[in-house]
């Protein structure tokens, strides 16, 4: 028995697949997993790390932010922009984090926080996978 | 000299033929972005889909009064229009039957004495609307052939902002639905505020949820980004009906050539012809009058002729005078 896992952006679907745990972190709720048999559950999501667990080991998804919806053994996430660890492209990350720093050493703003935030968020993302690998 | 008609034509044959060239080309093309851009429309669907099943969700469990984007004014007084066209024409009547209809709409909402405002997406909007002296609060220029979700979000954010703060009382959508590659429909929308009718539940009783954070908190954060993906979705269908609508002009056109072409090269072979035969029947009258004057001693020139030769002969010839 297995989840049904669809990672879904407003332009495409961008993961369809099967895992057995899925873990994200939901806004102000902290880290919540899901494991076959889960009751229904709606939430928002934070800009976080989000861990597919499947048999051939663990895929790491950037999300930025969306929302999750589990129902019937099926974990739909909807997000704007959500990126598998294996199509991040790290060198970019790594420019978006330096301009956004930047922006925040010469003012406080809160769009360059978020920047920072995505940039980081994917770097972990990649980092790990990169680690393991 | 004959044959100036039939130069001219010929002239006028090449130049259609390059333009059926073109029109071919371009019609080859948008027969292959229709395509592309319709698997755009049905990837961006389950999206949209999905969302919508949640906000029944929320629905169900509570949520949906006082969200902002769903808030009915009490009296609408400023009735915006997103009209969506396209950049580039060369599509039949793609671009002038949506701005007809949204201008339309707009005249109709002023006779009830709303005042209407303006959003454009494509030059093709932007310049009609500047040129009959509409105002346009914002115009959105080079999106229309392959737009993004970030363009939707950017138009949808600008939109929904001023909503929010009350310019605007009513957001109404104007674009065109790609129903098939044969069919597109011109449709006038309500954007904002958000069709109450979203919210109810249909069939039957739904699960239980747990939310996290709670429900009326998960909306807020939804329901922009439904407009948004409601707004990708026109801009999507509004891209593929503008190069089905341009693959059915260019195909006429094509078509339009070819019929020229053959009509044309009747009209100049016709001319050809014509010119050959007056050409022929000048030699054989010439000949004719020629192989006449030799057999016919009674032609005045020839007699004199002959007689000046007879004369001549004897002259240069003493011997024979006797």
């Amino acid at each position: 028995m297995a989840l049904r896992v669809e990672l879904v952006s407003p332009e495409r679907i961008l993961y369809s697949g099967e895992a057995e745990m899925v873990v994200v972190r939901t806004l102000g709720g902290g880290e919540i997993a899901f494991m076959p048999g889960h009751a229904p559950f709606v939430g928002a999501l934070a800009i976080a790390t989000a861990t597919l667990r499947t048999p051939q080991g663990d895929e790491l998804v950037a999300v930025h932010g969306g929302f999750v919806e589990v129902s019937n053994d099926t974990v739909t996430i909807l997000s704007d922009v959500a990126e598998l660890a294996s199509q991040i492209d790290v060198e970019r990350a790594q420019r978006a984090k330096e301009r956004a720093e930047e922006r925040l050493r010469a003012a406080r703003d809160a769009e360059a926080e978020a920047a920072l935030r995505r940039a980081l968020i994917r770097l972990q993302t990649a980092g790990n996978l990169a680690a393991v690998s | 000299m004959a044959g100036g008609k039939e130069r001219a034509l010929r002239r006028r044959i090449r130049s259609i033929q390059s333009t059926k060239k073109i029109t071919k080309a371009m019609e080859l093309i948008a027969a292959s972005r229709i395509a592309k851009a319709q698997q755009r429309v049905a990837a961006a669907r389950p999206y949209s889909e999905r969302i919508t099943e949640v906000i029944r969700n929320l629905a169900a469990a509570g949520a949906g009064e006082g969200s902002p984007l769903l808030a009915e004014r009490d009296r609408v007084e400023t009735v915006a229009y997103v009209v969506v066209a396209g950049d580039r024409g060369l599509s039949g009547a793609y671009n002038s039957s949506v701005i007809r209809a949204a201008e339309r709409s707009m005249l109709h909402q002023r006779e009830q004495g709303r005042r209407t405002r303006l959003v454009t997406v494509g030059k093709k909007a932007q310049s009609y609307f500047r040129f009959r002296g509409w105002e346009i609060d914002e115009a959105y220029v080079g999106i229309s052939d392959n737009p993004s979700y970030e363009d939707a979000r950017i138009i949808a954010d600008y939109v929904t902002t001023r909503f929010e703060q009350g310019e605007y009382d009513r957001v109404e959508l104007a674009y065109t639905q790609f129903l098939s590659v044969g069919t597109q429909r011109v449709t006038i929308r309500r954007f904002v505020p958000l069709d109450a009718s979203l919210l109810e539940t249909g069939d039957g009783p739904t699960a239980d949820y747990e939310f996290e954070p709670a429900p009326q908190q998960i909306l807020d954060r939804l329901l922009p980004r439904y407009a948004e993906a409601r707004l990708y979705a026109a801009l999507l269908e509004g891209a593929a009906s503008f190069f089905a609508a341009q693959q059915r002009a260019m195909k006429s056109a094509t078509d339009n050539a070819e019929e020229l072409i053959v009509k044309y090269s009747r009209e100049m072979n016709r001319a050809r012809q014509d010119a050959i035969t007056t050409e022929i029947m000048e030699i054989v009258g010439g000949a004719e009058a020629l192989r006449q004057a030799q057999s016919d001693r009674t032609d005045l020139l020839v007699d004199h002729v002959l007689m000046a030769a007879d004369v001549l002969t004897n002259e240069l010839n003493p011997l024979s005078r006797s």
